[in-house]
């Protein structure tokens, strides 16, 4: 540890070293950007051109958005998708929080373990009876089927349930002394108090359900329903060879992200730290 | 307090009985609390018991038929163990689980260089926002992005990687995911290069919460930054270590994502997973039965790490 009052050539040295091996984790995304920007034929020249000769953003960009694969489309899907899993999950898991950490009844021991089982099942295990559920209930190749599939995580209740058990009892008890039930309780004081909580779960959910591949994959068939990993994905087998309108398409699908996370970067990082710290 | 001594009561039964109107009182306040915790934990207990609880119960079951999903109901056949033999007898299948032991060895490597990483941006470097993005990049990306960059980025005969390979004296450079002994090894790497960004957010936490005034002690003492690490990091961080491994463990279990998009468990099965024969078995085979007996198989494996996670918990967590 050093104190810092002035420059440290060190602590200088090892920025340099770390910045040195920070660019072997930015590298591929800086040449997913140049590539995109390229035409075609200029795309494996060697040494790499990381400075464009022929610039062909507009052309690019605009095949991808509005051309056979309209990834505008993708997008839109993509955004209702994350949106109404991440609002369902959110209010679904807070809502079970509360009744686990603060309303005090015997079974909810029980059935809080029965919660804390099904966080041991892989969610690969489950994928083939889902989806035959999912065909004989007419949720397959629907967004409300993907949305369910991802709504019920217990991963947000085990979070919110941590926060909840911060907030003193003596609120709760205070504004049932007033007359207040539950649900006004949890509405007026749980919720606002947990509220930074469930604001960095809702970012971490709908990351991952941006990202997710697997569940888009298995739970929808039609190619307008896609999801951004997922027309990504048959973009790329289409387009064989255009490797600049690929990268397009990948610099297209991780910008939102990007945008989210450096907007929402301290709760997304506070996030997984407080949930790789407690477990 | 009336309340609480209610809550108390349903647990164990107070040495004073109440007098009777009170306890009226408490019956339906306790009665309340019931209702309104059911009310509060019955929309994610419903949404639970359909989309995990019914369906690995049906998985079990399933796993004990031989079913084709195309002919219906009435093509289900019901044939004990034989599902199971089968796996033991079937070559990709045992590749598929041998590649998943393999893959175990890249959760040692990449949380010996998030901890390496994390105690350097938490302690000896300037701009530590700067590096908590870099490295975090590629756990926010998209995975088929990322996926797409790679493989063309490892393409054998024309991608950057061999070019430069080949610029620096290599004649012969591998083929990477096209060659059956490099492919595994190359999305381990590409699976180590993702996940350092979240293992190092979680070891920064980690590092942040041991007391500043153990080092200075330490320092008092005159003890080097080595002696420091192993005697105060290290163990420090023991429990972090401990929960990152478990969790990776089971992540390298759940692979899929990168091996449907980059290799399709190819070239010739090097690749192959358990997730992803599982995949290919019920969802390109229509093998809904052998399918099954495979997601139990994978069920068993992540429950038996669980299940020795608490028992080592103990031992390895010291302080």
């Amino acid at each position: 540890m050093v104190t810092q009052t002035k420059f440290d050539w060190r602590r200088g040295l090892v920025t340099v070293f770390m910045f040195a091996l920070s660019i072997l984790f930015l590298l591929p995304f800086v040449w997913m950007l140049v590539t995109s920007f390229k035409l075609e034929t200029e795309v494996f020249t060697y040494p790499i051109q990381w400075i464009p000769k022929h610039w062909r953003i507009v052309e690019n960009y605009k095949e991808v958005w509005f051309g056979d694969y309209p990834f505008y489309r993708y997008y839109w899907n993509s955004i209702k998708v994350g949106l109404a899993t991440t609002l369902i999950s959110c209010f679904v898991s807070s809502l079970a929080a509360y009744g686990f950490s603060k309303v005090q009844f015997k079974a909810g021991k029980y059935l809080f373990m029965i919660v804390l089982a099904t966080y041991m099942v892989p969610g690969q295990a489950t994928l083939v009876p889902q989806f035959i559920l999912y065909r004989n209930i007419g949720l397959f190749d629907s967004h409300i089927g993907l949305i369910l599939i991802g709504s019920f995580s217990v991963l947000g209740t085990f979070m919110l349930r941590q926060f909840f058990m911060g907030v003193h009892q003596e609120f709760i008890e205070s504004a049932k002394i007033d007359g207040a039930g539950h649900f006004r309780i949890f509405w007026r004081i749980g919720f606002p108090l947990v509220k930074p909580a469930v604001a960095t779960y809702a970012i971490l959910r709908f990351i991952w359900t941006w990202n997710d591949y697997q569940n888009p994959l298995i739970f929808l068939r039609s190619d307008k329903l896609f999801t951004l990993t997922l027309a990504m994905q048959k973009f790329t087998s289409m387009s064989g060879e255009f490797y600049s309108l690929i990268m397009a398409a990948a610099v297209s699908a991780i910008l939102p992200l990007f945008i989210v996370f450096v907007i929402g970067q301290k709760s997304v990082i506070e996030g997984i730290a407080l949930g790789g710290v407690k477990g | 307090m009336m309340v609480q001594q209610a809550a108390a009561s349903g647990k164990s039964k107070p040495s004073v009985p109440a007098p009777p109107a009170a306890s009226k009182r408490k019956k339906s306040l306790q009665r309340g609390e019931t209702i309104a915790g059911f009310l509060f934990v019955s929309p994610m207990l419903l949404g639970v018991s359909i989309l995990v609880l019914l369906p690995i119960l049906a998985t079990f079951v399933l796993s004990f038929a031989d079913w084709n999903f195309v002919a219906g109901w009435d093509g289900i056949a019901w044939i004990g163990f034989d599902n199971f033999k089968g796996l033991l007898d079937d070559p990709l299948f045992l590749k598929s689980v041998r590649n998943n032991l393999i893959f175990l060895l890249s959760v040692p490597i990449y949380l010996i260089i998030s901890m390496v990483l994390a105690i350097l941006i938490d302690r000896y470097v300037y701009l530590k926002g700067y590096f908590k993005v870099a490295y975090f990049m590629p756990y926010i990306s998209n995975i088929v992005a990322v996926a797409v960059v790679w493989q063309v980025l490892f393409q054998p005969s024309y991608g950057p990687i061999n070019e430069m390979l080949k610029a620096i004296g290599f004649s012969n450079p591998p083929k990477w995911i096209a060659d059956p002994n490099y492919a595994l090894y190359s999305i381990m790497m590409i699976s180590v290069w993702i996940s350092i960004g979240f293992n190092m957010v979680v070891y920064i936490a980690g590092l942040q919460s041991i007391p500043r005034d153990l080092y200075e002690a330490a320092d008092i003492d005159g003890a080097g930054a080595l002696t420091k690490f192993r005697r105060i990091t290290f163990p420090m961080l023991s429990p972090t270590t401990f929960f990152l491994m478990i969790t990776g463990i089971i992540s390298t279990f759940k692979i899929f994502d990168v091996i449907a998009v980059m290799t399709q468990g190819g070239p010739i099965g090097s690749t192959s997973m358990m997730v992803w024969y599982l995949y290919d078995q019920a969802f390109t085979n229509l093998k809904i039965g052998y399918a099954s007996s495979v997601s139990a198989v994978l069920f068993l494996f992540v429950l038996l790490i669980t299940i020795g996670q608490w028992g080592l918990q103990k031992k390895w967590v010291n302080y």
